[in-house]
């Protein structure tokens, strides 16, 4: 297998699942936890599709799936932020409904050609050997996700409200006393966590897996995605990475699938849920105290290592994630 | 930068944390507020300084009226209050929490700031390393990032608030010294404290604070018992002791040595018998709350030994040491004592030692009216908990105890608390005395330290020293839990 | 992590002493929001839902089916109600009914030869429960000693429950010849719960259904247990000073609805109406919608036995839609994630602006 054809592939596929991470990772950042992902995926990628096919224009369906991702994602922030009821209960409620949703209102659109994103090449680019075909014989979405990786990041570590933002969901009343709006800044952050979403789903039905079906497809992508944010340890480029990661791990079983013929393919298709939630438990068990309890049990030098290693994974959530910010 | 405060109110619920508080700061001047734990400083601070608004009153800056809705815009008039747990970012580093929130253009210039905060630095001989984890840093040097920081937002009023508890007396020095520094570049300074010691040393004028209101101002030098007068008036208390029998022992601490992230108690001895009460003294944060938890089985000695009534505790989990009679009250009545949300009902019956599988409601019930009829709390049994009042919810955490407790360990039994209800409590906690129960609680109450201990034990910086609560004086407990008398 | 419990020392009190008005504001809310969704593709709203209550309601063995979907369900809210008081969001259930449903196959093929059906049965529900079990224990340690969050933990186990029995099905277990999705080979009717003559559902599976739902209830408010439970989900750490051991009872927690949930895998292979088979998605979102049912009942026993029917014969009947009219048969779920929604807002604008005195 030419392996720059695989790599090709793997950036081909990975829009969808970057734009969700980088949305979600900017809201779980503002101290919101956005439990809908994936019945937002599979609403916003329904409507980018069939707003796209009716009128005839990529671009409106890509507007219309942002407008929808920030409107589900509004409804937890609004029920959340202003009514102080639990974000996971309205965000689980969510994921349902619009899964069902999207199936209702979809229906007769199932199974129907319709518009893509065109391939476009970046004429000169693209014939640079080696990163050439990889990186510029791609479409205007992988182009998108690329800069929006970079842009989510630095506008997080190198501007003042990105760092602002940082120290929202760590310490909201330290970021309070320094002037931040804190209930307006996590709307606002919310809202754009959504649209992204929502611009992840138009990636699906206008591009990676183009029109619209019973059961779509991609369903358990959008709990994957969240766990890639844990994953990526709240910073966009590491979970960037992890989304890499997934689309790789899914190319990875589609190659097996060929070269095992006789396994079923339902087994591959399962398969890279239950391996990434498994790589999240390697990620978060340096914290627990049960885990520290085992170790205590093992010689000195044995326990450094183990924890040396617990340690380069580790990751920990913004402090104040989930938590409700009153004034005094 | 001249402030006055006029007539400030400032009330939480009917209680008034501030009573129509009115004094002025010259500029220029280090001054002190002093005045005991809950006189009303923080609060009066926290209205100054823009986290919270006067119910009444007026806020002066050179002679101009002045209104905060927030303390960024308090910051921006040029008063800015260095919080006692400095309100910072622990996993950003030390030039990203110096830069966060600074007015100014979007894109972040690290590199330039970099020096800036260098420079800053310098001349107080603060050292850090701007790239590193704020978590990293002890608790003084996160003070001082946070003083540099709003000098170079332009404040011209520097709130301290109880800024020495928990830094080492090197620091302390540094800290002093760069106070006085930027008193002499014409900086206005409040120092609020409920330190004697340091207050006398440090400041050019005091004002004093009890129950709210203000008791009187002194320029410095003026004698301490004058000041100390001022903190807790004079009344004569009659020295309410009970002479009650000791018994045998009931905790023997040997040699313990416990720590957590920022302190370390080594080498600590301590025999309390049956009937006695000990009083433990200090600054917050100075080893009581160590030595009180290690006695409870909620942490683990690193060495020495701890037996509870001859029996061999070391080591052993928290509910051992419940079985064991030791029953360990917070000071956290809501977090951590009582359970919101849960009625007085199913409080005595979730901690019934010896239930069958199936509860008789009717039956806690009754139980249940019968403590609150013993204890005199102001409740019904299917009151929910959160509903009751500061005092009804200690009484109850009282009324939860088993029968014959060998030791309680109070964390601040009366804090926050009126006469009455201190008095009340008081009263049921003797009458365990009376039955063999051995009591260590917490205070930051010289009165109260006084009155009920046997002895006192003074904490300060890890080290403890013992007092005899019946010999001992308020100015002598005060100067010691200032840190006098220890090496 | 908090479940939007009721206020009042016994839950299910409040339900009925809320303002009845705003209640029923936000049930008419959602069933206009579901029409307005049918308005815009073009259905008529009062056509589909009669479709789905005649689809629910309109016959014996359609009634049947509504029951034969009322108990798995009615099984996970009592489960759900443990794990809900202890606050844990038990997301894993699904996996947990899966592999109840595997472990009962298992037990039925291996004795199937060897034992007469009702003793192949007990044995088959009692390996459910244990399957069940053994997945609830499992998210509950991932999250006691690996520290990762028992969405995440309950969500991964879901995901290997559902490979696993894909394996199955397509390999040790495959039907002679064939190998499909469509299952394993369906057990004869001497392996099914024996039902009366001309109504397909067997008093067992109900009894054992309601039973259960009687049988947490008291538990919850009954005993000492039920009020550790209750004690860790509202304030851990005053709980742990108080005595109460919270993380074996987390542990059990997650284990008795686990169990629950593998009785009602279990009862998905051997319930009158089922089919009798073990087949991918086995679980049918039953665990999830059990979920939603606990929530619209605000933890309230009571209020969830008629909810999880009325959700049961809404997803039952929606089962028409795509027959009958062209459309799908998710509008059931829309209609049940509205309700729940809509009380959910109502819930927190009556919290937060319409401050009740009289507690």
């Amino acid at each position: 297998m030419d392996l720059s054809i695989l790599l090709a592939s793997v950036l081909a596929a990975s829009p969808p699942i970057v734009f969700a991470i980088l949305g979600e990772t900017i809201t779980e950042k503002a101290g919101v936890i956005n439990l809908s992902l994936d019945g937002s995926l599979l609403l916003t990628a329904m409507a980018a599709f069939v707003v796209a096919l009716e009128t005839h224009s990529v671009l409106a369906g890509f507007a219309v799936s942002m407008i929808v991702g920030a409107f589900i994602a509004g409804i937890i922030a609004f029920v959340s932020l202003t009514l102080y009821q639990s974000q996971l209960a309205t965000g689980f409620v969510l994921t349902l409904l619009c899964r069902d949703l999207a199936y209702v209102l979809g229906n007769s659109y199932a199974h129907v050609p319709g518009p893509q994103v065109p391939h476009t090449p970046i004429p000169g680019l693209e014939t640079l050997p080696v990163i050439g075909p990889i990186l510029f014989n791609q479409d205007p979405v992988v182009y998108l996700s690329l800069m929006a990786i970079v842009g989510v990041w630095a506008y997080m570590y190198k501007t003042q409200p990105g760092l602002k933002l940082q120290g929202l969901g760590e310490r909201p009343a330290a970021a309070f006393v320094r002037g931040v709006n804190v209930n307006a800044m996590r709307y606002v952050y919310t809202l754009i966590g959504g649209a992204l979403v929502g611009l992840g789903g138009a990636s699906f039905s206008l591009l990676v897996k183009p029109g619209w079906a019973r059961p779509y497809g991609i369903e358990g992508t959008g709990w994957i995605a969240l766990a890639i944010v844990i994953f990526g340890g709240w910073k966009p480029t590491r979970a960037a990475l992890g989304a890499y990661f997934f689309v790789a791990l899914q190319t990875a079983v589609n190659v097996l699938q060929s070269a095992l013929p006789d396994v079923p393919t339902q087994i591959f298709a399962t398969l890279p849920f239950p391996l990434m939630i498994l790589t999240l438990l390697f990620v978060t068990i340096g914290n627990s105290e049960g885990m520290n309890q085992v170790l205590s049990h093992l010689p000195e030098e044995a326990q450094r290592l183990v924890r040396r290693v617990f340690k380069a994974l580790q990751t920990s959530p913004p402090a104040a994630l989930g938590t409700i910010f009153k004034k005094e | 930068m001249k402030v006055e405060l006029k007539a400030i109110h400032k009330y939480f619920g009917p209680v008034p944390a501030n009573d129509g508080v009115t004094f002025s700061v010259e500029p220029g001047s280090l001054h002190g507020l002093l005045g005991e734990n809950g006189a009303g400083k923080s609060t009066l601070m926290k209205v100054l300084s823009g986290v919270l608004s006067p119910d009444s009153g007026e806020i002066l800056l050179d002679g101009r009226p002045v209104s905060f809705d927030s303390p960024a815009r308090a910051v921006e008039l040029g008063v800015g209050m260095l919080h006692q747990d400095p309100l910072d970012f622990p996993p950003l580093s030390v030039l990203d929490n110096f830069l966060l929130g600074s007015p100014g253009r979007w894109r972040l210039d690290r590199s330039g700031v970099r020096h800036q905060l260098l420079a800053l630095l310098a001349p107080f001989d603060f050292q850090f390393d701007p790239d590193a984890p704020v978590s990293d840093l002890s608790l003084g040097e996160r003070q001082q990032l946070e003083i540099v920081r709003l000098l170079w937002l332009g404040v011209r009023v520097l709130i301290l608030d109880e800024p020495t508890t928990v830094i080492s007396a090197q620091q302390r020095a540094k800290l002093f010294s760069a106070l006085r520094r930027l008193t002499e570049e014409g900086k206005t300074v409040i120092f609020v404290s409920h330190k004697l010691e340091e207050v006398t040393s440090l400041c050019n004028k005091v004002t004093v604070l009890s129950h709210g209101k203000m008791t009187g101002e002194a320029t410095m030098p003026c004698p301490t018992d004058r000041l100390v007068q001022m903190m807790f008036g004079r009344s004569i208390t009659v020295r309410k002791r009970s002479n009650v029998d000791l018994g045998g022992p009931i905790l023997e601490i040997d040699h313990l040595t416990v720590s957590d992230w920022r302190l370390e108690v080594k080498d600590f001895s301590l025999n309390v018998s049956a009937g006695e009460v000990i009083g433990l003294a200090g600054l917050e944060g100075s080893g009581q709350h160590l030595v009180t938890r290690v006695s409870a089985g909620l942490l683990r000695p690193k060495a020495g030994r701890i037996r509870v009534a001859h029996r061999d505790m070391t080591g052993e989990p928290y509910h051992q040491f419940l079985e064991a009679g030791v029953i360990f009250m917070p000071a956290g009545r809501l977090e951590e004592g009582l359970i919101a949300g849960m009625t007085w009902t199913e409080h005595v019956a979730l901690v019934e030692r010896h239930s069958p599988f199936w509860i008789d409601w009717p039956l806690t019930a009754r139980k249940a009216a019968r403590c609150i009829r013993e204890f005199n709390i102001k409740a019904k049994p299917d009151t929910c908990v959160e509903e009751l009042s500061g005092g009804n919810q200690q009484r109850t955490l009282l009324a939860l105890i088993p029968p014959h407790p060998r030791l309680l360990l109070l964390e601040h039994p009366t804090r926050g608390l009126d006469i009455e209800s201190t008095e009340s409590i008081w009263g049921l906690l003797l009458d365990w005395t009376r039955s063999g129960t051995a009591i260590v609680f917490m205070s930051s109450d010289l009165d109260e330290l006084l009155d009920r201990s046997d002895r006192i034990l003074v904490f300060f910086g890890g080290r403890v020293r013992v007092l005899d609560a019946r010999q001992a004086t308020v100015e002598q407990l005060g100067e010691a839990i200032g840190g006098q008398g220890f090496k | 992590m908090e479940a939007k419990a009721s206020n009042k020392g016994r839950t299910g009190l409040s339900f009925k002493m809320t303002p009845l008005l705003l209640r029923i504001i936000a049930l008419l809310g959602a069933v206009l929001l579901s029409g307005a969704a049918l308005l815009i593709i073009g259905a008529s709203p009062l056509d589909a839902f009669g479709l789905i209550l005649s689809g629910a309601f309109g016959s014996p063995s359609r009634l049947a089916y509504v029951m034969t979907a009322w108990v798995p369900v009615l099984l996970c809210s009592a489960g759900l109600l443990v794990t809900f008081a202890a606050g844990l969001w038990n997301i894993g259930i699904e996996g947990q009914v899966v592999m109840g449903a595997v472990f009962a196959t298992g037990v039925m093929q291996c004795l199937q030869p060897v034992l007469p059906p009702s003793a192949v049965l007990i044995l088959a529900a009692l390996a459910g429960i244990l399957g069940g079990v053994l997945w609830g224990i499992s998210a509950g340690a991932l999250r006691l000693y690996g520290n990762v969050n028992e969405i995440f933990g309950g969500l991964g186990l879901n995901f290997i429950a559902g490979s696993l029995t894909v394996y199955l099905i397509l390999g040790p277990w495959k039907r002679p010849g064939i190998g499909s999705t469509s299952g394993t080979l369906p057990f004869p009717p001497s392996l099914w719960l024996p039902a009366f003559k001309g109504f397909h559902v067997s008093p067992v599976e109900v009894l054992l259904g309601l039973g259960a739902m009687g049988l947490i209830a008291a538990l919850l408010r009954g005993t000492y247990l039920g009020l550790q439970f209750k004690a860790v989900g509202k304030n851990q750490r005053s709980a742990f000073l108080m005595g109460v051991p919270i993380g074996r009872r987390m542990l059990l927690a997650f284990a008795l609805c686990g169990g629950l949930a593998g009785l009602a895998g279990w009862v998905l292979i051997v319930g009158t109406s089922a089919r009798h088979n073990l087949f991918p998605l086995i679980s049918s979102g039953y665990g999830f919608l059990a979920i939603l049912v606990v929530l619209l009942a605000n933890l309230s026993a009571l209020w969830s036995v008629p909810i999880s029917l009325f959700f049961a014969a809404l997803a039952m009947g929606s089962l028409q839609l795509p027959l009958q009219r062209q459309l799908d048969s998710s509008l059931g779920g829309v209609i049940q994630g509205m309700l729940v929604l809509s009380v959910l807002i109502t819930q927190g604008l009556q919290s937060r602006f319409f401050r009740r005195g009289g507690r």
